[in-house]
């Protein structure tokens, strides 16, 4: 074991190499390049026996790792944001052909206005796809979601590809210190990959991503890819446990932070929720008995943990970094559909919108965030969705808007 | 080198690897390309498959081939191609898998995504050296959908999106050129109506490594307008009458496999086809002609460079 202080790009780039990955089909994109730059270095200092094919796109990429790992290789890759959309086809047929593959997505802003800075619109525009989602807050947790995250999808019972999601710049190239279990220990931890029957052999003659006629037998098999989602909760707490007792971290479906005796829950996912943590933590010193809830696995969605977790809470903030247009945040949805019809749900459920585009969410947005929901919780009523969006930074927007409009003036536009 | 072929029908395989009773049309010239393919590469095959009219060849739960199967998209066959190849290699590498194990890599396209959604990744995995066959099936329009006109569709032909007087207007990609500029291992034209060319080019492509491309012109009777029985003359026409040149790049030569002699009217092959139909009446005389042109120009240069 070392500890050193690292990336969240080099700790993936870690998880992949103790994983000792096989194949791995790359494409360049920000702020994802330095996890295969970092692995490629050492394939060609011959610490890692690997093949590193650059394809032209990510939509071929994912076509490539999809195959490989259907032939029986272990196949690790990466993207981001653009990369992740263009692939989309992809994900859901590499889902559909049970490719055991591993993709880490270093989340950031969707196009269009085009931004390098993270938010979780990519991710989540790929929350149906099929892959197994896990997301992390910490680069430990980085590398440790990248080992898990290959004994989850060769589990026999799950068979399905895991996208393992870090905020990009915020975690990406942020330094933090990590601890890189020995490879002995990774062996210990992650076997070599069994393909089982799933491989392409001479004399063993395999079709795979055949077409179905009717819908009896399409309903049969995509039900089966869901079934096996499911049970990878179940797969996913063993696998944890598993590495808890090899390495010492604890990796739970929810990450709770002081929730047992919280009346108020902010619920948040990826790295952003350390914000939500150092809030939460100011609060308690200030006597609010509050608390953070962050989902490490969102797909399969732990239903019932959500529910034992929030159980007779007061007031729940959800912070979704995303935004779905014509309805708000992705995971406000998510979180009412699992809390509905349980008797103890909390009855106050406020949404708010934040951190799109790497906006900063800071300590009094959370303290103002509490305070609308504790008020929210007296008054009997939900708060409308909001923004996290203040006042001077709508001026400095209206600044830019008239630097802009100036610009064009100047270039002999004329005024309307 | 080429090497010498065979000089006769009854030197073809008897044993045929692609089982009957496909739901594909009667008549498909695809299939009959295809169909070659597999009794000269055997059994130690991997199909890996884009979106086309031969992707419901295996249809849960049958399928007519005795070797594998992988059906990608319509963008990315050759990336699948090169996922199985490095996958395989990968297990040869160690030692996981023995050569016995091994199989050919065959990309099964037809040309809507050969020349068009497909033309990025395959132009990528030539440039990457891959070791891969590659079949294209070209029935000159997106068959599968019911014949719209594809970048494959040749000048003047009635599809189900060019139903004007004159036809499509566009010209037909050049896929043979594309494929030959990149500086492959081999690239090939072919048809199943001259199965003893045919059989020689398969051979060849097999006896290579590297990026290997077979386009055979595919006679389509539901897109092209003929009662199915009628494709193998169709095909003989369309290389009788010089619009389909049996060609061949290797070495970084072109060469002809063979020179129509006396070359037919182009307006035999047209007279054929329900979708060159209106290509004969009187107000299409100069069209006519223009392609006639056409195709008198591209043999004068083939003599002149020969």
């Amino acid at each position: 074991m070392t500890r050193t202080l690292l990336t969240g790009n080099g700790a993936a780039a870690w998880g992949a190499r103790l994983a000792r990955i096989d194949y791995l089909p790359a494409f360049p994109i920000t702020p994802q390049t330095e996890i295969i730059e970092t692995l490629d270095g050492w394939i060609e200092q011959q610490e890692l026996v690997c093949r590193l094919v650059t394809l032209e796109s990510e939509h071929s990429m994912l076509t490539a790792a999809g195959a490989a790992a259907v032939t029986g290789v272990r196949v690790f890759t990466a993207t981001s944001s653009q990369g992740l959309l263009y692939a989309t086809e992809m994900l859901y047929t590499v889902a559909g052909w049970r490719a055991p593959l591993v993709l880490v997505n270093v989340s950031r802003g969707l196009s269009s206005p085009i931004t390098l800075e993270p938010d979780h619109n990519d991710v989540l525009a790929v929350r149906d796809c099929g892959f197994l989602q896990l997301h992390c807050a910490t680069c430990q947790e980085v590398l440790d979601s990248v080992l898990i995250a290959f004994r989850l999808a060769e589990h026999p019972q799950v068979r399905l590809p895991v996208l393992v999601n870090l905020d990009g710049f915020a975690l990406s190239f942020t330094r933090e210190p990590v601890e890189i279990p020995d490879q002995s220990t990774a062996d210990r931890f992650l076997p070599p990959f069994r393909a089982g029957s799933l491989r392409f052999r001479a004399g063993e003659p395999l079709s795979a991503g055949v077409a179905v006629l009717d819908g009896s037998t399409y309903s049969y098999f995509r039900y089966q890819a869901h079934l096996a989602s499911l049970q990878g909760l179940a797969a996913y707490e063993k696998i944890a446990a598993e590495f808890a007792a090899l390495c010492g971290r604890h990796y739970e479906p929810l990450e709770c932070h002081r929730c047992e005796d919280a009346e108020i829950v902010f619920v948040m996912i990826g790295s952003f929720a350390t914000k939500a943590r150092e809030a939460v933590d100011r609060l308690r010193e200030a006597g609010e008995r509050v608390g953070l809830l962050r989902p490490r696995l969102l797909r399969p969605l732990p239903v019932a943990h959500l529910r034992r977790a929030l159980a007779g809470k007061l007031g729940v903030a959800v912070i979704d970094q995303n935004l779905a247009p014509g309805r708000g945040g992705v995971l406000l949805t998510e979180l009412a559909a699992a809390l509905h019809g349980s008797p103890d749900a909390p009855p106050v459920l406020a949404g708010y919108v934040g951190g799109l585009g790497g906006r900063e969410i800071s300590s009094e947005e959370f303290f103002e965030m509490h305070r609308e929901v504790r008020q929210a919780v007296t008054r009997g009523e939900n708060p409308p969705p909001r923004l996290l969006f203040t006042g001077e930074e709508l001026r400095a927007v209206r600044k830019l808007q008239q630097v802009a409009r100036a610009d064009r003036l100047g270039q002999g536009g004329e005024q309307r | 080198m080429i090497p010498p072929g065979r000089q006769h029908l009854r030197e073809l395989p008897d044993r045929h690897c692609l089982a009957a009773g496909t739901p594909l049309c009667a008549g498909c010239g695809g299939l009959a390309a295809l169909q070659a393919v597999c009794d000269l590469l055997g059994e130690k095959t991997v199909i890996v498959n884009a979106a086309g009219c031969l992707t419901l060849l295996a249809a849960y739960p049958s399928t007519p081939f005795r070797g594998s199967w992988l059906y990608t998209a319509m963008a990315s066959a050759p990336a699948g191609a090169q996922g199985v190849r490095d996958g395989l290699d990968i297990l040869l590498d160690k030692g996981a898998i023995g050569t016995e194990e091994n199989l050919e890599v065959l990309v099964l396209a037809g040309d809507g995504s050969s020349g068009g959604m497909g033309l990025s990744a395959t132009s990528a995995a030539i440039d990457r050296g891959l070791d891969f066959l590659y079949l294209c099936y070209d029935n000159e329009g997106y068959g599968n959908t019911g014949q719209q006109a594809s970048a494959a569709t040749p000048r003047g032909a009635r599809t189900a999106t060019s139903r004007g007087p004159q036809g499509h207007p566009g010209a037909k990609k050049d896929l043979f050129a594309i494929w030959a500029a990149h500086r492959p291992r081999y690239v090939a034209t072919v048809t199943a109506a001259e199965p003893l060319d045919l059989a020689r080019k398969i051979e060849t492509a097999r006896n290579l490594s590297g990026p290997r491309l077979l386009l055979a012109l595919a006679p389509c009777p539901t897109g092209w307008g003929y009662e199915p029985a009628e494709g193998v003359a169709i095909g003989r026409l369309a290389v009788q009458t010089g619009l389909w040149p049996l060609k061949e790049y290797v070495d970084g030569r072109v060469q002809h496999s063979k020179i129509p002699q006396p070359r037919l009217p182009v307006r035999d092959y047209f007279a054929s086809q329900g979708r060159f139909a209106h290509l004969l009446r009187p107000e299409n005389e100069q069209l006519l002609a223009a392609l006639q042109d056409e195709t008198d120009r591209y043999w004068q240069e083939v003599e002149e460079h020969a």
